[in-house]
């Protein structure tokens, strides 16, 4: 049995700005990260893997650097590590990239063992769509379960998962047959941190790229031409000027004061 | 009567022999340990082994350089004795010539005296009141027992032979005695009290007691904590030279092991240091983690040490698997998790040890396995690690917002043509909203006396004490050489620092990855730029009202800096600041070094409050400070006190107050 996890590079996004002038992210000198929700879930499977000594690969799509994010995988654990990475695949939306991850899990099934679970973060810090994830199950025709924060009940021979989600206000117990699609929150667990020897052992190690000639994928299913939507514009929205108040350092008891007032006269102290 | 030397001999030969292989057996395990450069110091081995100038720094010390002493000058007679013991009347020391004889056995007959008062009391010591309550032990009052033994019959040796001598010779006992007791003036008086008839039964007796006390003391020695008679010297010899709060690099290559979770992964020095541990306690009495009841004790660590190479040296040595862990459940033999974690590398417990052991960087080996090999640390820390390797800092803000301090003030880049010193902020002087205030005093102060001075602005990065102190050399390691690079490519050769973190670690840690740099803690500069007339002092300030010091431990302890941030005080508000009971070299650490700054303190006393509540027994209205970590956990232990009237501020802030306000 194999474990899918789905991972993204991002830009950190604490770090990015957004050039005034052409509205796009200013990308240079930004660190990447892996997308914070995928941690968990690659954080998930392997604890799955210590349980039931399943396999796991982690795929991402993305453009040669994003080599790095599956570096941070195998230094974690991982047993595949699969860049996506093809000039075709570049400029795509959710559908078009849900397109290319479900070929590859298509291939993966296929090619080296049957899968029975796709993890996938919640959502992308970037894009923030969530949308990725149940494209996936849509085109594997799996079932999916999103917002995961606790897999209850996981029984590959009788290929069933029982999962908590968790949602607004309240939790829901859910049963599905394997293969399933899960998306998961923060809440789920806490990653684990990667062991020195991992970290060198995965740093020589070569990951392997998949371009569209190894997925042979129509074309105008993925990248730019098989993408409905598109970013028209970025922007910043604008946010009221702040003020200082007071000397909270000279005098800490006064500004509060000073603050408390303000907020009641706006009334947004509600006493 | 001196017995038969064919009983003496074998029994001597006997007990040497047991010496020999207990010996032998622990020196051997020493050779397990790894290879470690140490180059030996003649002189500290006199000044600390045979001088016991730091044994002398404690009271009861005194007492341990008498019995040292005492043993020095009674080897010459115990040689007498072991010869006069094989090979009957062949060699006394009467033989010597007069002149050198009188002094001689004036001096053994004192030396011998004040053996047995000195074992006295560090018995009664022990009973009365011990340096820590498991000193108590049954192992101490026999070695005690033992000494006490033979100083005891070596007087009944020798006064019963002066009495024979003086019946044999006829003199007048009054006449014989008055001028006996000026050459060995306590057995002269033993001797006068000892009953003629029995004479030949006392020397027999005290023969034999003495004989059998020293074949015990001998068998006993190297199988006991009593080894370090033997191995406390070269430890002196073999003390590190520079200040030992860097620890070794480490190899980054797949398959090396990195830290230490196997005793023989400890070099040959630490194995040494573990046998010459006599459980004096200092370290433990010191060390703030076992003083506020976190389950961390040094004195344990280096007992756990040798606990458990003498139970797996032989497995070892046969290359297998050994029977204790060091990590584990921290029973004998092993140290525990817990206590390795509550280590605040503040050094206190290596300043205070006699011998020069190092517990502080075995701790920080143990971190290193259980970060890099294990990936096991408290949770707390998971974040830190990720954010100093992510973001460079500990909070994991932006990078961007570095300069984000100095936003109202004109402050350069650092240029290597234009700027004397780079003004390395730091991460707390740069994001810690409290510590901006610092950073802000000391660029005006700068720009006041006239320095040239840049930043390196948002390619700052930290310098990676937390990671090294919390044994994450990995991380270390990377951040380390990037600095390097960066110092390198801008040509920075002098940089100013106001945190001790910083300090340290840029001018000690960064010296081994080939970068020497002159590094000035800000407190050193300020007190240089007010004796050279760069900073003019037209009047002090009132403003901090009575002040009290507090040392921090990476620079005071760890640098030897003492005196500057003390100047700095006094040159702003015109008198000394009170010292509190423990200061400079015995400084009690804030709690916050060793990457404790960054982990919960949830066991015992916590560090600060026990800190604070000593510094408000001065009755300061200003606890100062030259630290960014210290000056969080004041002003957080004042807040838990309810002492919050009474101000924190680091040296800058005194000095800034008195110039320009």
């Amino acid at each position: 049995m194999l474990i899918v996890v789905c991972i993204k590079q991002v830009p950190d996004t604490t770090q990015v700005q957004i050039d005034p002038v052409t509205n796009t992210l200013v990308r240079d000198g930004i660190p990447f990260i892996v997308n914070p929700y995928d941690t968990h879930a690659l954080e998930e499977a392997l604890r799955l893997k210590d349980q039931f000594g399943c396999k796991v690969a982690a795929i991402s799509m993305g453009p040669p650097n994003a080599e790095g994010t599956l570096k941070k995988a195998l230094a974690l654990g991982v047993d595949y590590s699969i860049l996506l990475s093809d000039r075709v695949f570049g400029g795509a939306d959710t559908l078009a990239t849900s397109n290319v991850l479900a070929a590859a899990i298509r291939k993966l099934n296929d090619e080296v063992d049957e899968v029975g679970l796709v993890l996938c973060g919640k959502q992308t810090i970037d894009g923030d769509t969530a949308q990725v994830g149940p494209g996936i199950a849509s085109r594997l025709d799996y079932r999916q379960l999103t917002l995961v924060d606790k897999i209850v009940n996981l029984d590959f021979s009788a290929k069933k998962i029982r999962v908590s989600r968790k949602l607004e206000g309240r939790h829901e117990i859910v049963e599905a047959p394997l293969p399933a699609m899960l998306t998961v929150v923060r809440e789920l667990n806490r990653p684990r941190y990667p062991k020195v020897q991992m970290r060198l052992e995965a740093a020589e190690a070569v990951v392997e790229v998949w371009n569209n000639k190894t997925l042979q994928l129509d074309e105008q299913k993925i990248g730019l031409k098989g993408s409905p939507t598109w970013v028209s514009k970025i922007f910043s929205p604008e946010r009221a000027k702040g003020e200082i108040l007071g000397d909270g350092y000279a005098d800490p008891a006064g500004t509060a004061k000073l603050l408390i007032e303000k907020l009641m006269a706006k009334d947004m102290l509600p006493l | 009567m001196i017995p038969s030397p064919s009983i003496f001999a074998p029994l001597l030969i006997a007990s040497l022999a047991v010496f020999a292989w207990g010996v032998w057996k622990r020196l051997s395990l020493i050779s397990l340990g790894q290879s470690e450069d140490r180059s030996g110091s003649l002189g500290d081995m006199f000044r600390y082994a045979f001088g016991q100038k730091r044994v002398v720094a404690k009271p009861f010390g005194i007492n341990h350089f008498i019995i040292f002493w005492s043993f020095m000058i009674l080897m010459v007679a115990n040689t007498e004795f072991i010869l006069n013991g094989l090979f009957p009347r062949s060699i006394k020391l009467i033989m010597l010539p007069f002149e050198l004889y009188v002094p001689l056995a004036f001096l053994i007959d004192i030396a011998s005296l004040l053996a047995l008062i000195a074992v006295t009391v560090a018995a009664a010591r022990r009973l009365v009141s011990p340096p820590y309550p498991e000193a108590r032990t049954p192992e101490a009052f026999f070695i005690l027992g033992l000494i006490a033994t033979l100083m005891l019959a070596s007087f009944g040796l020798n006064a019963s032979e002066l009495a024979a001598y003086m019946l044999r010779s006829g003199v007048d006992p009054a006449l014989f005695f008055a001028s006996a007791r000026k050459i060995m003036p306590v057995s002269a008086l033993v001797a006068g009290m000892l009953p003629p008839l029995q004479l030949e039964m006392i020397h027999t007796a005290s023969w034999w007691a003495h004989a059998l006390a020293l074949m015990a003391f001998i068998c006993y020695l190297p199988n006991s904590k009593h080894m370090h008679i033997l191995t406390a010297i070269p430890n002196c010899f073999f003390r590190r030279q520079e200040k030992p709060n860097t620890q070794p690099r480490e190899e980054f290559v797949a398959g090396n092991a990195f830290g230490v979770d196997q005793v023989d992964g400890y070099s040959w020095k630490d194995l040494l240091d573990s046998f010459s541990c006599t459980e004096c306690g200092r370290c433990q009495n010191v060390c703030p983690a076992s003083i506020t009841g976190k389950p961390l004790n040094p004195r344990a660590v280096i007992h756990d040490i040798k606990v458990n190479l003498l139970e797996n040296g032989a497995a070892l040595k046969a290359g297998e698997k050994p029977h204790i862990p060091l990590i584990g459940d921290g029973g004998e033999g092993s140290v525990s998790e817990d206590a390795i974690w509550a280590c605040t590398t503040c050094g206190a417990c290596m300043e205070a040890c006699p011998v020069f052991i190092e517990q502080m960087p075995k701790l920080i080996q143990l971190r290193r396995h259980l970060v890099e090999s294990e990936a096991k640390f408290p949770e707390e820390l998971l974040n830190l690690f990720e954010n100093m390797e992510g973001r460079s800092n500990p909070w994991g803000i932006a990078p961007s917002e570095r300069t984000k301090w100095c936003s109202q003030l004109d402050v350069k880049p650092f240029d290597k043509d234009t700027t004397e010193y780079l003004f390395y902020v730091g991460c707390a002087g740069s994001f810690d909203s409290r510590n901006k205030h610092v950073s802000v005093s000391m660029a005006q102060l700068l720009d006041k006396a006239g320095i040239t001075w840049g930043i390196l602005g948002k390619d700052e990065k930290c310098c990676g004490d937390s990671v090294r102190r919390l044994g994450n050399e990995y991380v270390f390691d990377k951040m380390a050489k990037e600095n390097v690079a960066t110092f390198i490519e801008r040509g920075v050769k002098k940089i100013i620092t106001q945190c001790p973190h910083c300090f340290s670690t840029l001018k000690n840690d960064y010296r081994q990855y080939g970068l020497e740099l002159d590094v000035i803690h800000h407190s050193e500069l300020l007190r240089n730029l007010v004796e050279d007339g760069r900073l003019v002092l037209d009047k002090t300030t009132q403003e901090m009202g009575a002040t009290v010091f507090h040392d921090s431990c990476y620079l005071g302890r760890h640098n030897d800096v003492y005196d500057a941030p003390r100047s700095v005080i006094e040159a702003a508000t015109g008198q000394a600041p009170a010292e509190m009971e423990r200061n400079r070299n015995n400084a009690f650490c804030c709690g916050a070094g060793g990457g404790r700054m960054w982990m919960e303190e949830h066991v015992g006393e916590r560090i600060n409050l026990t800190r604070v509540n000593e510094a408000l027994e001065q009755k300061p209205e200003t606890i100062c400070v030259a630290c960014p970590y210290c000056m969080t956990m004041f002003e957080d232990g004042l807040k838990d006190v309810k002492a919050e009237n009474v101000k924190v501020r680091d040296v800058a802030e005194v000095m800034a107050e008195a110039i320009f306000r």
